[in-house]
């Protein structure tokens, strides 16, 4: 198993008014290849934070952050947006779905940016949809479908593109049980079978529990990290 | 182009605000199609305008007349085709309110200098034949439902004639077809010949001098040539090209550039805040959507850039809608009647395109500058 | 009196919040401030003739032309005309018991405008020895009066003002003659200003011309009109027409401000149609905006009269902010500014008139701004009342 992500020594502060802010205190993580993270701990850890460096949606005031070969932290803004189109596919809390696109619409806006062929394209939304059992929701607009079926669209557009890691924020937290189960077992059975390495925060204990291995952050700093059994 | 989708249906997130917008831009750029139409119309109309004709008049004002000694020395210099003169008449028919642009001349040299005239060869002999005789428009001879061979009695409020009457009776010999001149071309014409002979004054008066050139390049210099000649003669004149004429006359009336022009400035300055301020509001409320965009892997840039397409899409859409409104009015029958043959000059639709492109992108740039410095986790995160 | 209340509350409310929807206020604010602007601009054009027209002449002033004469310039009487109209009834007499009129004769002399050069067509007057009695309110604000027998004119103060070489001490030339300029002269404000006088037999001999071209009275009063009228048509001699000076004028100018009305108000009416639009947008987002608000309202028990009522009024505050500074506007930049143009078909030459946006102007213009705001208001305005507040609320 090669390792897939490499934080090391990584920390990240703000500046707030005068005050500086140290929300990260040098982390050191490796994640490898297929590993299903759930990163957890209460509000204000860090989490969300730690989960944004990895997808190359922020950098580190410190140290050094390796995902697939590629030192992320030293990337420029333009360079690093390239990267994440082809690497990361992001899993939100709220769906965040375009809501004047239809399903299919929504999961092609990923290809856009590539130069694949309209018909291409529409091969690999066809697939995605497939993947997500939505094949018959296709043409409906978010706004007509359930909060499950929206979280569904989300994944199957964060997968289109097959990127390298899957980054997930809070993906159960606006679902009811029965929702979340879906989505677990979804996000599990793309881990499983497809080798999918996935990060995901969640404070859901349930939902932590899908995932193959359990790391805590408090107050920045990583304590408590159990790997479970497959 | 594959972004198509994506920006036409970002326009549309908040359907009665797109569709408001792009109604007041319509109307803005119906209002430009419209006059700056006619403002166009007006200078192409001048510029088509004979070159090859040139207009001999008084230099101190048409109404004060030129010997008639002057006709054979215009005729007489090099260049010049043809020349005809005229003597206003000026009347009316049976009422003041009726009035008649008629003009006393030589017939011949008259359709030889408005060579585009349509006229019956054996008309312009009876004229000749016929010492009362008068030739009159198509139009006019309908308005009034003349016929050739009539007798019609032409008042007048300046020219008694040698009878003592104020009244004189024409016979109409003959009609012509103004069209391919245009609008403008005086309806009725009678014989100098007789018109000097009975007016009790004014004899040998001649208010205009129409010179038809054989080379419309020579203008310029048979016009000063002209103008030379009779420098130092009781009565200096001022000659001019059809069009230099007529703009003249029209610049009488108003500077209508000027004021087309400041009325269409004040209502696309007004419509450039609106819609910067549709755009501004239509990118605030995407801040989540944009920002999801950027986590896909859009670029700061490529997020600007869809932001200012669709302000281009809006603006050009609309302002196509508006000229393209503006062009069927000019088409409408009712207008067709006030200005004649009148059609929505092509520079003018190119203008507003062009227009339509600059509205979008003063507009549209900002909230495009906005959306492209969003910090992603900020926005995500709602702060 | 509760009704009052609520409307004032929620509108106190609405206005409270507006800080936070500025820019989109400012929308309605700027559209119709560029609506009025522009409408009172071109009617002040129109306003301005108007005045200038109605200035000129009095009700006990006749003028008599040639029968059938469109314009005094294109009339042409005959000295023996002129001397049986000298004996018409109601004629008001001086001193001397002589009749007070004028015998008058026109050339038509082209000028070139001060601002840029235009040639146009200005009119000299030769007027009768009377002139002064027919005429008391000429004045001759510089130089002198013009003296008969020579070639002297005096301009009008707005003539001199917009056209070139009109001095006193400048020599006009016309068909040979050089008019030397004497003197300045106003006549309150009409038409008259934007013309030349000279003596009309002087300007007859110059020209060679036997006749006059008109004759203007003074009546005894302005009911001696019809008496005097009468007088001359019952005369086989005379064939000519009498008509009030206010009237000839008012006719001469007819079509010329029916045509600037009709392009104020269809280019009025365009702009107001997309102000309407545009208030709509802002009215409709502001009432988005405040969906919650509304809802939460509503359920309290405020009436839907007085959500209508306090959009209506925050529609109504915004047209009329934005009406007020179109009227200033134009105001500023327009009023007692003097252009000219063909004052009417040829008989008035090029007229010069001052634009003047009378505070009925500017009246008119808030009002043509209220009716927008109101119209762009309505629509939204019942869309709050009519929203559905469980929905609303469910957006919280």
């Amino acid at each position: 198993m090669t390792a897939l992500v490499t934080l090391r020594n990584v920390t990240k502060s703000y500046v707030r008014g005068k005050q500086k802010v140290e929300v990260l205190h040098g982390i050191d993580l490796t994640i490898e290849t297929g590993e299903f993270l759930a990163l957890m701990g209460p509000s204000g850890s860090g989490k969300t934070t730690l989960l944004n460096l990895v997808a190359g949606l922020d950098q580190p005031t410190g140290g050094e952050v390796l995902v697939a070969g590629d030192r992320i932290d030293r990337l420029s803004r333009g360079n690093l947006s390239d990267w994440r189109a082809r690497n990361i596919g992001f899993i939100f809390q709220f769906y965040n779905l375009l809501p004047v696109l239809t399903a299919e619409a929504n999961i092609e806006v990923p290809l856009l940016l590539t130069n694949l062929s309209k018909a291409e394209r529409r091969r690999r939304v066809q697939i995605a949809l497939e993947l997500v059992g939505l094949s018959d929701r296709a043409r409906h607009k978010p706004n007509e479908l359930s909060g499950g079926q929206q979280q569904r669209v989300a994944i199957a557009r964060a997968i289109v593109s097959d990127p390298t890691l899957l980054v997930c924020d809070e993906p159960t937290g606006d679902l009811d049980r029965q929702n979340a189960e879906e989505i677990m077992n979804l996000l599990q059975a793309l881990n499983r079978s497809q080798n999918k390495t996935i990060v995901m925060v969640t404070h859901d204990p349930k939902a932590a529990e899908y995932a193959s291995r359990e790391l805590h952050l408090d107050k920045g700093r990583l304590t408590n990290d159990t790997r479970r059994a497959a | 182009m594959k972004y198509f989708g994506l920006v036409w249906a970002g326009l549309w997130r908040k359907k009665t605000r797109t569709v408001f917008t792009m109604i007041s831009i319509v109307i803005a750029f119906l209002l430009f199609g419209l006059l700056q139409g006619i403002n166009q119309g007006f200078s192409s109309a001048l510029s088509r305008l004979d070159v090859d004709r040139l207009y001999v008049s008084a230099r101190t004002g048409m109404t004060d007349g030129m010997p008639i000694s002057y006709l054979s020395r215009i005729r007489n210099v090099p260049g010049v085709r043809a020349v005809s003169m005229w003597a206003y008449f000026g009347g009316y028919y049976r009422e003041a309110r009726n009035p008649i642009p008629a003009f006393a001349t030589d017939a011949v040299e008259l359709m030889k200098v408005y060579k585009e005239i349509k006229i019956r060869p054996e008309y312009i002999e009876a004229m000749a034949k016929t010492r009362t005789g008068v030739l009159v428009s198509g139009p006019l001879a309908a308005t009034h439902g003349w016929k050739v061979g009539d007798r019609v009695p032409i008042g007048t409020s300046i020219w008694t004639n040698k009878a003592g009457s104020n009244t004189w009776e024409f016979d109409i010999v003959g009609t012509f077809d103004a069209g391919a001149y245009g609008a403008g071309f005086p309806s009725f014409y009678l014989n100098y010949s007789y018109f000097d002979e009975a007016r009790q004054f004014g004899a040998g008066e001649i208010h205009y001098y129409i010179v038809s050139l054989q080379d419309p390049k020579q203008a310029q210099r048979i016009s000063r040539e002209i103008d030379d000649m009779f420098a130092n003669s009781s009565v200096e004149t001022r000659t001019q090209t059809e069009s230099a004429l007529a703009q003249s006359q029209l610049k009488q009336f108003a500077d209508i550039n000027f004021i087309a022009n400041a009325i269409v400035g004040a209502v696309l300055f007004t419509l450039l805040f609106l819609t910067a301020n549709t755009m501004m509001q239509s990118v605030r409320e995407r801040t989540s959507e944009l920002a999801v965009l950027k986590t896909l892997g859009y670029s700061d840039t490529k997020v600007l850039i869809l932001v200012l397409t669709e302000s281009l899409l809006l603006c050009m859409f609309a302002a196509a809608l508006g000229i393209a409104l503006a062009a069927l009015v000019f088409e409408s029958p009712a207008l067709q009647k006030l200005f004649g043959e009148f059609s929505m000059p092509l520079f003018v639709a190119a203008m507003g395109a062009g227009i339509a492109v600059l509205v979008a992108f003063i507009s549209g740039f900002p909230p495009a500058w906005r959306a492209r410095q969003l910090n992603i986790v900020d926005a995500l995160a709602g702060r | 009196m509760k009704m009052f209340r609520q409307i004032g509350a929620v509108t106190a409310m609405n206005f409270r919040s507006l800080p936070q929807r500025l820019s989109t206020s400012l929308v309605i604010v700027i559209g119709i401030a560029g609506v009025v602007a522009v409408l009172v601009s071109v009617l002040a054009m129109s306003t301005g003739l108007i005045r200038t027209m109605e200035n000129t002449g009095r009700d006990d002033r006749a003028i008599v032309m040639r029968n059938g004469s469109v314009a005094e310039t294109s009339s042409a009487l005959d000295r023996n005309s002129a001397r049986l109209i000298v004996d018409g009834a109601g004629i008001k007499r001086d001193a001397k018991g002589e009749p007070i009129l004028t015998a008058e004769t026109f050339r038509i002399l082209m000028l070139h405008k001060k601002a840029d050069d235009t040639e146009v067509s200005a009119i000299l007057r030769g007027v009768g020895p009377k002139v002064l009695e027919v005429r008391p309110e000429l004045k001759i604000v510089a130089g002198r009066m013009f003296q008969p027998a020579v070639a002297e004119v005096i301009v009008g103060k707005s003539a001199n003002a917009q056209f070139k070489g009109l001095n006193i001490g400048d020599v006009v030339s016309s068909r040979g003659a050089n008019w030397t300029v004497v003197g300045v002269f106003e006549t309150g404000g009409d038409a008259h200003e934007s013309s030349l006088m000279s003596d009309a037999e002087t300007l007859n001999s110059i020209d060679q011309r036997g006749a006059f071209q008109s004759v203007t009275a003074l009546l005894e009063s302005p009911t001696a009109f019809q008496t005097f009228k009468d007088s001359l048509s019952a005369n086989p001699a005379l064939a000519v027409d009498v008509v009030r000076e206010r009237e000839y004028y008012r006719q001469q100018s007819k079509t010329m401000t029916t045509i600037i009305s009709v392009i104020a108000y269809v280019v009025g009416g365009i702009m107001a149609v997309g102000a309407v639009f545009a208030a709509l947008n802002t009215m409709y987002s502001a009432v988005s905006a405040r969906l919650q608000e509304i809802a939460t309202l509503r359920a309290l028990g405020f009436g839907s009269t007085a959500m209508v009522m306090s959009v209506l009024a925050e529609a109504l505050v915004l047209a009329l902010i934005g009406g007020v500074i179109g009227a200033l506007l134009a105001w500023a930049f327009f009023n007692g500014n003097t252009v000219s143009t063909l004052g009417g078909g040829g008989g008035l030459g090029q007229l010069v008139f001052e634009l003047s946006v009378s505070p009925q102007l500017m009246m008119f213009g808030v009002v043509w701004a209220c009716i927008i705001g109101l119209i762009g208001g309505l629509f939204p305005a019942l869309r709050a009342a009519r929203l559905p507040v469980a929905m609303a609320l469910r957006a919280v």
